[in-house]
């Protein structure tokens, strides 16, 4: 098993997993944000639910950083790795040719959303963060915000036409990072072929519903203070 | 036809190498694209100059011997073919064509266009192969039962003729295409089965020692692939090595 893990495809298995963990809790992160969309109130709910719940806190969240970093890491390892690989650079190269732009350019998809996490963890996990774990607050409440705070930070956020450009564009990245991950990581973990063409379609339904809707949201609370 | 050639010149292995311009005039558009190779070698044996190594066999497209990366692909424009294949229509009149060798830190250049791809024999080494004893009793191999699907599979991954044109395209040097239709070609065989296990561990093991990189799934090794192996021999062969690290 050693031997597997230390594989070049034990490595990529291993970027796949984390992948589909992440894709899973971006699925989860999108039905908890629409609600402040449909329902500000359940919303309220579900955050404070989400952000006291001792499981969700010291269980799943640490486990979540890990496959945050863990994905960012093995990525820039492969990647590093696969630079290495290649010999003198090619004066001409036709990549256009045979594969498409977001499977030749995860990297800097990829960077682009880690750009964005980092600015989204400044936005909202770190306030969040030191209002709990250093302010000792885990009342969920705001002096001068009727109910629970969480709703009225999300539109404070996305009032700065800056932030909501940066969200917007950081989501394109994420809809072209996906366009490629969500198939790649199942032919990494050996789907057949049979099974190709519908994962292509859930592939494609998941990397364009997904960001788009959470652009919708960013604009929407933008729109609508 | 009257043509720029940019092609790329390496004394030996040692050697830095560059590109070099070249004009060849008169090539017809029946030629093939060794055979215009021919033509300015003839050019450059006149003018006392060294021809361009390159290399070639059969030119049928059976033996993968010939190995130019063509205004930026493997094999050039044209699709399921070799070079040996690729035939001067598909130029135009005055253009210039960019030839180079396959490009991957374990295809290292040897002369001009020629570059070493024993990397592939190691891993062919390292478990391509059922160990049959051969002497006397052979068994008459339709006497196995095998589906028409599983045959047909493998045999369309045993034509891979390991040009390496895989490697040369995959923007990380990655031979798992190659790799993967040499697993697969005895995965999907009951003979090849006995020694699955070790098959699919020494040879990604090998390939990776050679220095080769991690398939991101681009899919371009397919669509350069002269004798079009698919994709999914790569996920066979994950398939293979998650069921061989359980056992």
């Amino acid at each position: 098993m050693s031997g597997f893990l230390k594989s070049s495809i034990g490595r990529k298995v291993a970027m796949a997993l984390s992948a589909f963990f992440l894709m899973f809790f971006l699925l989860q992160h999108f039905a908890i944000n629409i609600l402040s969309v449909i329902n500000p109130d359940v919303f309220n709910e579900v955050s404070h639910f989400m952000g006291t719940n001792p499981f969700v806190q010291f269980a799943l969240q640490p486990v979540l950083i890990f496959g945050v970093v863990f994905h960012f890491v093995m990525g820039f390892v492969l990647e590093l790795k696969n630079k290495k690989a290649n010999g003198v650079k090619y004066a001409k190269n036709n990549g256009a040719a045979n594969s498409s732009w977001m499977s030749r350019n995860m990297i800097w998809s990829g960077l682009a959303i880690l750009a964005f996490v980092v600015l989204h963890f400044i936005d909202f996990w770190f306030p969040e963060i030191n209002t709990k774990f250093i302010q000792g607050d885990w009342s969920g409440m705001h002096e001068g915000v009727e109910g629970y705070r969480y709703f009225h930070e999300l539109q404070e956020k996305f009032l700065s036409p800056v932030r909501v450009g940066a969200y917007v564009l950081a989501f394109v990245f994420l809809a072209l990072h996906l366009l490629h991950g969500f198939t790649s990581a199942f032919q990494s973990m050996g789907a057949t072929s049979g099974r190709k063409k519908t994962l292509q379609n859930i592939g494609k339904a998941y990397s364009i519903i997904i960001p788009l809707g959470f652009i919708f949201i960013a604009l929407y609370h933008h729109l609508n203070h | 036809m009257n043509l720029t050639l940019k092609i790329w010149r390496q004394k030996d292995a040692n050697d830095k190498g560059r590109m070099v311009d070249y004009k060849v005039t008169d090539i017809s558009e029946h030629m093939s694209f060794l055979e215009m190779m021919d033509v300015l070698n003839e050019q450059l044996v006149d003018s006392g100059d060294e021809p361009v190594a390159f290399d070639h066999d059969c030119r049928e497209g059976i033996c993968g011997m010939c190995s130019m990366y063509i205004n930026g692909e493997a094999h050039g424009p044209d699709r399921g073919i070799t070079t040996c294949q690729l035939h001067m229509r598909m130029f135009k009149d005055g253009d210039t064509i960019t030839i180079e060798p396959f490009r991957a830190a374990a295809f290292p250049v040897i002369k001009d266009l020629v570059v070493d791809r024993t990397a592939f024999e190691r891993i062919q080494q390292a478990g391509g192969y059922i160990s049959v004893n051969t002497s006397g009793n052979t068994q008459d191999a339709n006497s196995i039962p095998i589906s028409k699907h599983a045959a047909d599979e493998a045999m369309d991954a045993a034509t891979c003729i390991g040009c390496g044109a895989c490697v040369a395209t995959c923007k990380n040097s990655s031979a798992m295409l190659f790799v993967g239709a040499k697993v697969s070609q005895y995965a999907l065989l009951p003979q090849g089965q006995v020694e699955a296990v070790d098959r699919v561990q020494n040879m990604v093991a090998q390939m990776d020692l050679e220095g080769f990189g991690n398939c991101t799934n681009t899919g371009a090794c397919e669509i350069e692939c002269p004798k079009g192996i698919s994709l999914e021999n790569i996920a066979r062969m994950n398939r293979e090595l998650m069921k061989a690290s359980l056992k």
